[in-house]
């Protein structure tokens, strides 16, 4: 994930508020197909603004099944493979939901695919807790360059991107709005 | 170079916060089916233990394992030191088995801080108590566990203490845990009260940042947390008191004493405790004591504090003084 400095001014919007409540509500459909009617599944999302992404998600699985569905975060600083190169990062919670995730079917859920790596990391996290029945991966953008076998069973928007760009994703109740924003990197 | 944890009072106030806020989600990881991160894979950790310690080194050792450090334990019986080995030597052994880490315990006040600043070993040093200095862990452990008895656990999140009233009774002078808990207590705003017999009150106290009291049952009402500090008859010549009998009467926590405190104090130790001396059993084994609950918060301190130092590639703490300036 890019994080885009708020000095840059050219970024620009691709995704509206709106469009970000369209695309939730076709992701939440598309699970309860997949899922055969979303019985067993478990949303997990990842700190900071995916967790937002899987409450919004749960509430729109919720009215369409008309059932409860256990949301959660999972926080994969401790799991992360760049660790050493950075100084140390805050810690962000990871909270399973009471029945715990065994047997379940979790759906990650993030804000942005880039290189695969979180999701990687995602998944040495969830060994450490549980064994679900399968893990699927929910983004909001997925925009491509993967350095690892990985993808995603339900995108909000393939956004084609260069290395150079950056792709920003603002939530209500983090950012105070919903946008996704694609700009240029700032050369230092 | 800021890379060690010797002295509580090198904590700045956001330091000491982030430490106790990722001792938090530290604590979570006891919770789950696998007690278990790989953050510290790969990292060698030493146990330097040159003085007697249960708690402190098994929670050490426990906090090291859960991150997946290699650990070795290094305990001064049985080892080289007792052939008249120097702290040189030893430290400069361990340097060459390519140690990333040295968790520290001494008799002689300022060890840690020159085996940090001297140059013989490259690893972090992270002071566990030494002589009558410091032990910055165990004052960590003890505002964690305050934090979360008197504030909440997520309430207390990004807290620091400010207004809270700790009082500390009983053997200060020779109490390293007295010393780092009023440089901690006060660095996150706490108003701290000394209590002891005069004989045992440390000179200079005056320039320390808190109150002394000689009168427990005064202080007691306008508590919000208790600790009772054991009485050190390993390091006096029974000659800082008349009798034990009447330290405990003055200077012990008994029941009648406790329900002299408000409503939601909370009674602490750090353990190990002398019952019937400093406290009655029937305080040690009340609701309102944190002693257990303060030897498991020790566990996710110490993780916290080995995660900020060593999991990335440069610590995460400042110090806010430099090895330059000592």
């Amino acid at each position: 994930m890019d994080k885009l400095d708020s000095h840059t001014s050219d970024a620009r919007p691709v995704l509206e508020g709106p469009d970000i409540a369209r695309v939730l509500t076709r992701i939440a459909h598309e699970i309860v197909e997949r899922a055969k009617g979303a019985d067993d599944v478990v949303l997990l999302g990842i700190p900071t603004r995916g967790v937002f992404l899987a409450q919004r998600l749960a509430a729109k699985l919720e009215q369409i099944t008309d059932r409860k569905i256990p949301v959660g975060s999972l926080d994969i600083t401790m799991y992360r493979d760049d660790l050493r190169m950075h100084p140390p990062r805050a810690l962000a919670r990871t909270e399973i939901p009471g029945d715990g995730i065994d047997g379940k079917l979790v759906v990650l859920v993030d804000d942005v695919l880039f290189s695969g790596r979180t999701i990687r990391a995602a998944l040495d996290a969830l060994n450490d807790i549980g064994r679900p029945r399968a893990v699927q991966l929910a983004v909001l953008v997925d925009r491509g360059h993967r350095e690892l076998p990985i993808r995603a069973d339900y995108v909000g928007k393939n956004l084609p991107t260069s290395l150079r760009e950056t792709v920003k994703v603002q939530l209500a109740e983090e950012d105070g709005r919903d946008t996704v924003l694609l700009g240029v990197k700032q050369t230092q | 170079m800021q890379r060690h944890l010797i002295s509580a009072a090198d904590l700045t106030r956001d330091d000491a916060v982030l430490i106790l806020d990722t001792a938090e989600e530290m604590a979570r990881v006891a919770d789950r089916p696998i007690k278990k991160l790989p953050t510290l894979r790969g990292r060698t950790i030493v146990n330097l233990f040159f003085e007697d310690s249960t708690r402190t080194r098994i929670s050490f050792e426990a906090a090291e394992k859960r991150l997946s450090a290699d650990v070795i334990n290094f305990s001064a019986k049985g080892s080289s030191v007792s052939k008249g080995e120097s702290l040189k030597d030893t430290a400069q052994t361990l340097e060459a088995m390519g140690v990333d880490a040295v968790v520290i315990r001494h008799g002689a006040s300022g060890a840690p801080y020159r085996l940090a600043t001297s140059g013989w070993i490259d690893a972090a040093v992270v002071n566990a108590g030494d002589g009558t200095h410091q032990h910055p862990t165990q004052a960590l452990l003890d505002a964690f566990t305050m934090r979360r008895r008197l504030i909440g656990r997520d309430a207390g999140l990004g807290q620091d203490l400010a207004g809270k009233r700790i009082t500390l009774v009983g053997d200060v002078l020779h109490s390293r845990v007295a010393r780092s808990n009023v440089d901690l207590l006060h660095t996150l705003g706490a108003e701290v009260t000394l209590v002891a017999p005069p004989t045992l009150v440390p000179v200079g106290v005056e320039h320390w940042p808190c109150e002394v009291s000689y009168d427990l049952d005064s202080v007691l009402p306008k508590s919000d947390a208790v600790m009772m500090l054991r009485v050190q008859r390993e390091r006096m010549n029974a000659a800082f008191f008349p009798t034990e009998r009447e330290y405990s009467r003055r200077y012990g926590l008994d029941g009648d004493r406790m329900a002299r405190m408000p409503e939601h104090a909370i009674v602490m130790h750090p353990g190990p405790m002398v019952r019937g001396m400093e406290i009655t059993a029937e305080v040690a084994d009340s609701d309102r004591c944190t002693v257990v609950e303060q030897v498991a918060n020790g566990v996710s301190i110490r993780m916290a504090v080995l995660y900020l130092l060593l999991g990335g590639n440069e610590p995460a703490v400042s110090h806010a003084r430099t090895t330059e300036e000592k």
